[in-house]
């Protein structure tokens, strides 16, 4: 395993229950993806997506199969390598279908406290989580609770806080299914500014179709089997 | 970032509400701690007024507070006699229920021994002691009567002259203090139809007995007022109460008077322990075991609280926990709450008592060691009350974010 590699993963397979309510959700998925690459996964309702990101994810324990990080071998089959919690909140961010933001703090709040719990002091965690809001567009919204912003504004407020430890992961699951494709797409570039900028490995499941010119790579999963897609005309 | 202070902003109004209700509980713990301690204090209260070294009362009696005493008015003198004894005075005491301005009235009537005691010792809110031998009275401020009030007892009305403060009986009652003979005349007041009859029957049993027969003068004055016939005793005392003379020993005296046949001694100590043995024993014990029930329910009610609190904020704790929050950042969030509410709740207590406790129909003493007592518990509480929560709160896994 290498560290070219923001991600490895290694015949990943999860198996839901036991007996006859047993449910292989993912079976032996492979795959790599390089620093600064913006990866696709596509696939109807039921596929294993969600389960192959929230392993990837270190948030869903595997049955076996493994996975690095950064080159770095963190789960071993059902065994963590590293602690997982530590190492989510310093090499993994996350964006789910919806906003997903702490309710009790304000747009701002919402991503410095992503900041501070990995050690960064209050003031200086303020001052990035601005300018983070900033650099998403929703600087203007930093004092308002999700309550009072937009699906698209709190998408991008998730957004911002995926990024403020500069993860070395990011992770995206059906980002964009609340927001119009306009805004859906404005929120794919951007993944795909922060993979170019940033050397992030970046993995955007989606079932939107209109927008996958912006990736460099596309995975199609069903039944629990990922394969890389032919490239469309 | 404070977690625990900005999901409270968040949720102010109901956290508010939640802080006055378990406010309004501990005012209740409170309260019942100060009606412990003031039903200890009322109890006592009245002995160590009146001050007396050493209570001379009817033999075998524990009187005359914890039971009925009878000591005939003279022991007063052969007390007074006895070497080292300062002072004796006549102790008169009894509760009387009357109706005063259409409303129950209910004094315990206190003699003091007219003229060595006016009631000066008496703590006066207004007014003045005794000016003279009958018909005045010092009422405490619980009875209601203002200065000036005329209150009929028995035949006669009595003034109130003075407002005495915290002068109450060991079950409560304000106490009025009027002089020995007045305390008496309440005590043994006779309607006029019972005692003419009395004085017919003392007649006929004159007629009826021999000396009677020989003597035919003495008939006549059987019908004569009780007092003016020298072979009727004086109305009896409950109790004769002494003053021990600097220098001398008060065991020694004690052990002097309880020689006689007639009487038993008890010292201000002993006074006190019968009462709190006695009369207040089990609302005592009553009062206690309400206290530590309620706060058993405080407890209760607190943990179900934050229970709920922390439910409600089981996405919220899914998400932290999914950003990469240690477990000790939860537990303080939850903890943290825990104790402001305590805090809170315990403030809006103190205050709210100050407001409230002075209304209530008995004296409620809230002392620094109970205060700081009940503090502790309600830490204690605080802490005990938010594991349910912390527990719920640590089996959340992560993923239970994307749900
Ligand atoms: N926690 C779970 N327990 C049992 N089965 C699950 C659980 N999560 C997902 N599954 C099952 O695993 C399969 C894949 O689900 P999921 O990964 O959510 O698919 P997708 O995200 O592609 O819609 C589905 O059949 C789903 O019912
Ligand atoms: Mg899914």
């Amino acid at each position: 395993m290498t560290d070219a590699f923001a991600i490895q993963t290694e015949k990943l397979t999860k198996i839901y229950g036991s007996g006859n309510t047993e449910v292989v959700a993912m079976r032996d998925a492979s795959i790599t993806v390089r620093r600064g690459e913006v990866v696709a996964l596509l696939g109807p309702s039921g596929a294993g997506k969600s389960t192959f990101l929230t392993s990837v994810g270190l948030i869903t324990p595997l049955t076996s199969g493994r996975v690095a990080i950064g080159g770095k071998l963190i789960l071993d089959g059902p065994y963590p390598r590293a602690n997982l919690q530590a190492f989510r909140r310093k090499h993994i961010g996350y964006v789910f279908q919806k906003s997903n933001l702490i309710p009790f703090l304000t747009a701002c709040e919402n991503v410095q406290i992503a900041l501070q719990l990995s050690g960064h002091g209050p003031r200086a965690a303020r001052r990035r989580a601005l300018s983070l809001l900033d650099y998403l567009g929703v600087a203007e919204r930093e004092r308002n609770l999700p309550s009072m912003l937009s699906g698209g504004q709190q998408q991008r407020v998730a957004v911002a806080r995926a990024l403020a430890n500069q993860p070395s992961v990011l992770l995206a699951d059906e980002p964009t299914a609340a927001l119009d494709s306009h805004r859906g797409r404005q929120v794919m570039e951007l993944f795909a500014k922060v993979a170019h900028e940033h050397g992030t490995g970046v993995i955007v499941v989606t079932h939107d179709h209109r927008a996958l010119d912006v990736f460099d790579t596309i995975y199609e999963m069903e039944d629990g089997i990922i394969r890389r897609a032919p490239p469309s005309p | 970032m404070n977690l625990a202070a900005k999901d409270i902003r968040h949720n102010l109004g109901r956290f508010s509400l939640t802080a006055v209700g378990i406010g309004l509980l501990l005012m209740i713990v409170m309260g019942m701690g100060g009606i412990y301690r003031g039903l200890i204090e009322d109890a006592t209260l009245l002995t160590d007024r009146i001050g007396a070294d050493l209570w001379v009362v009817q033999r075998d009696t524990r009187g005359p507070f914890a039971e009925v005493s009878r000591v005939p008015a003279n022991l007063l003198h052969r007390v007074a006699a006895v070497p080292g004894v300062a002072g004796a005075r006549e102790f008169v005491y009894h509760t009387v229920q009357r109706e005063h301005g259409g409303e129950p009235l209910r004094i315990a009537v206190l003699g003091l021994s007219w003229p060595a005691d006016k009631g000066q010792w008496v703590p006066l809110l207004a007014g003045r002691p005794l000016a003279q031998n009958h018909f005045e009275m010092i009422a405490d401020k619980t009875l209601g009567l203002r200065l000036g009030e005329r209150v009929r007892l028995g035949k006669e009305t009595y003034t109130v002259v003075g407002i005495s403060t915290n002068m109450l009986s060991s079950s409560g009652d304000g106490i009025g203090l009027v002089t020995v003979a007045d305390a008496q005349a309440i005590q043994f007041d006779v309607p006029g139809e019972a005692v003419r009859l009395e004085r017919e029957a003392r007649a006929a049993r004159g007629q009826r007995s021999e000396l009677g027969a020989r003597q035919p003068a003495l008939i006549e004055q059987a019908f004569q007022p009780a007092a003016s016939i020298s072979a009727i005793a004086r109305p009896q005392i409950s109790a004769v109460m002494v003053r021990v003379a600097p220098g001398a020993r008060v065991e020694e005296v004690a052990a002097t008077i309880s020689a006689w046949g007639d009487v038993s001694v008890h010292t201000r100590q002993e006074q006190n322990a019968l009462l709190l043995k006695g009369p207040v024993e089990k609302s005592r014990k009553q009062l206690g075991l309400f206290r530590f029930l309620l706060t058993v329910i405080a407890t209760v009610i607190m943990a179900l609280i934050l229970y709920t609190l922390t439910l409600d904020k089981l996405h919220a704790i899914a998400l932290l926990k999914l950003i990469g929050a240690p477990n000790r950042v939860i537990l303080g969030m939850i903890l943290q709450q825990a104790l402001a509410l305590g805090v809170l709740g315990y403030g809006i207590a103190y205050l709210l008592g100050q407001k409230v406790f002075p209304n209530f129909p008995r004296r409620v003493i809230l002392t620094n060691d109970d205060l700081a007592q009940l503090a502790l518990i309600v830490l204690g509480i605080s802490i005990l009350s938010s594991l349910l929560g912390i527990w719920r709160a640590m089996r959340v896994q992560p993923n239970e974010a994307l749900s």
